[in-house]
């Protein structure tokens, strides 16, 4: 059914994905393909060993059979996560990520294993920014009241963000308690 | 094939002709969709674009039938038809969320002109046919026995001044929101709360209330 999440959470962990699988990524396909025109736009043309950039949900159809090798986006090095974390424990306010960085991860994981390295050290360091984030977001949380009309700003630089299924879970939470 | 620029678009947003230009119609109805999903209440239909995401679905159908038939290599056809049902699911889940919406305030939106207007009018029809048969099963199942005072759905006796026992949407829930441009300062409510300033790609966690006029003029999406 194409409606499945009931009212109280907006969007559902399914949807989420869906909408995180819009993201561009970089892959290496291995084959020759012709343009596509899809409804969402148009790529190609798919050349072995030049890398070209497609929608996720485009890169994991083609990883599935084979026809390429995901590379991971620049985000997601063990350096880059690791200096991520520190500063997300230094201050107050939320790191540059990705918008979907958690289903983007979680479906690189899950499809393109091998093309990561260092897969373990990468997924904790996301695990533990993860709770650094939800920790920060219940103790802001707690400041609002529902008297004051409150607008909670996340962050600071003009294009960070944060997981917003776990924001909207802790809001509603929060305000309902 | 940039099909479907955003010519419809009646929003006065005349400084960001270029990012308009480049938003496709995909694009759009993605945004329809989260606003839809996110919005307490229900949100102006956007008739032209869904009837400009129908034909191009149309036309993907025929194409990939045609494909099918020609024999075109099995890896390019699925991913056709992958993207096929992405777009599917979005304008399901868009009409399927207002729908929902619709059962669940229909005596509201009936009695309300402006949340009336912005149904399309397969979305009136439907709105009238389930206040008609709630209206008519209430009625048998409950209402007819009970005592005089208390026979309408709508009030909860006849001593009540208002439509009580009508729900209606919850204005002021929090919703998360991020503005595309820099909107400046921003009154937030009447209670007298400074300014807000509204920056650009910025997530804001706000009482619908608030923003309800940009979200209609389309200057913030919900997300």
């Amino acid at each position: 059914m194409a409606n499945q999440s009931d009212n109280s959470v907006a969007f559902s962990a399914a949807e989420l994905e869906f909408l995180a699988e819009d993201e561009m990524v970089e892959i290496v396909p291995n084959m020759r393909m012709e343009p596509l025109n899809l409804i969402s736009g148009d790529f190609g043309p798919f050349r072995p060993q030049i890398a070209a950039q497609v929608p996720l949900w485009l890169a994991v159809a083609l990883k599935k059979r084979g026809k390429c090798t995901i590379r991971p986006p620049e985000w997601m090095s063990v350096e880059k996560l690791t200096q991520v974390l520190e500063a997300e424990r230094d201050s107050e306010k939320f790191q540059l990520l990705p918008f979907h960085y958690v289903e983007i991860s979680r479906l690189l994981f899950d499809h393109a294993r091998e093309d990561i390295p260092d897969i373990y050290m990468v997924r904790s360091l996301i695990e533990d920014i993860k709770d650094v984030r939800f920790h920060k977001i219940g103790t802001g949380l707690e400041i609002i009241s529902k008297e004051v009309t409150y607008a909670l700003r996340s962050c600071e630089e003009s294009a960070g963000f944060f997981n917003k299924e776990a924001y909207t879970d802790l809001v509603t939470l929060v305000l309902i308690s | 094939m940039d099909s479907g620029d955003a010519s419809g678009y009646s929003a006065g947003v005349d400084d960001d002709y270029e990012s308009l230009l480049s938003t496709t119609d995909a694009e759009l109805l993605k945004r329809a969709w989260r606003n839809e999903k996110a919005a307490p209440e229900i949100l102006q239909h956007e008739t032209a674009l869904v009837q400009r995401s129908r034909e191009q679905i149309q036309l993907m159908e025929e194409t990939v039938e045609e494909f099918s038939k020609n024999g075109v290599d099995p890896l390019t056809l699925s991913l056709y038809q992958m993207d096929l049902d992405r777009t599917l699911f979005l304008l399901r889940s868009y009409l399927r969320t207002r729908l929902q919406k619709i059962e669940n305030y229909a005596f509201h939106i009936q009695k309300n002109t402006d949340l009336w207007n912005r149904l399309s009018k397969q979305e009136q029809k439907f709105a009238e046919r389930c206040i008609d048969d709630t209206e008519q099963h209430l009625d048998q199942s409950v209402l007819s026995k009970l005592p005089h005072g208390f026979k309408s759905h709508l009030k909860q006796s006849s001593l009540s001044l208002a439509d009580d026992m009508v729900p209606e949407p919850q204005l002021d829930q929090y919703v998360i929101c991020r503005s595309k441009k820099f909107l400046g300062s921003f009154q937030l409510d009447d209670s007298g709360e400074e300014p807000v300033n509204i920056e650009a790609n910025d997530l804001y966690a706000l009482p619908y209330k608030s923003i309800k006029p940009l979200v209609e003029s389309g200057q913030i999406d919900l997300v």
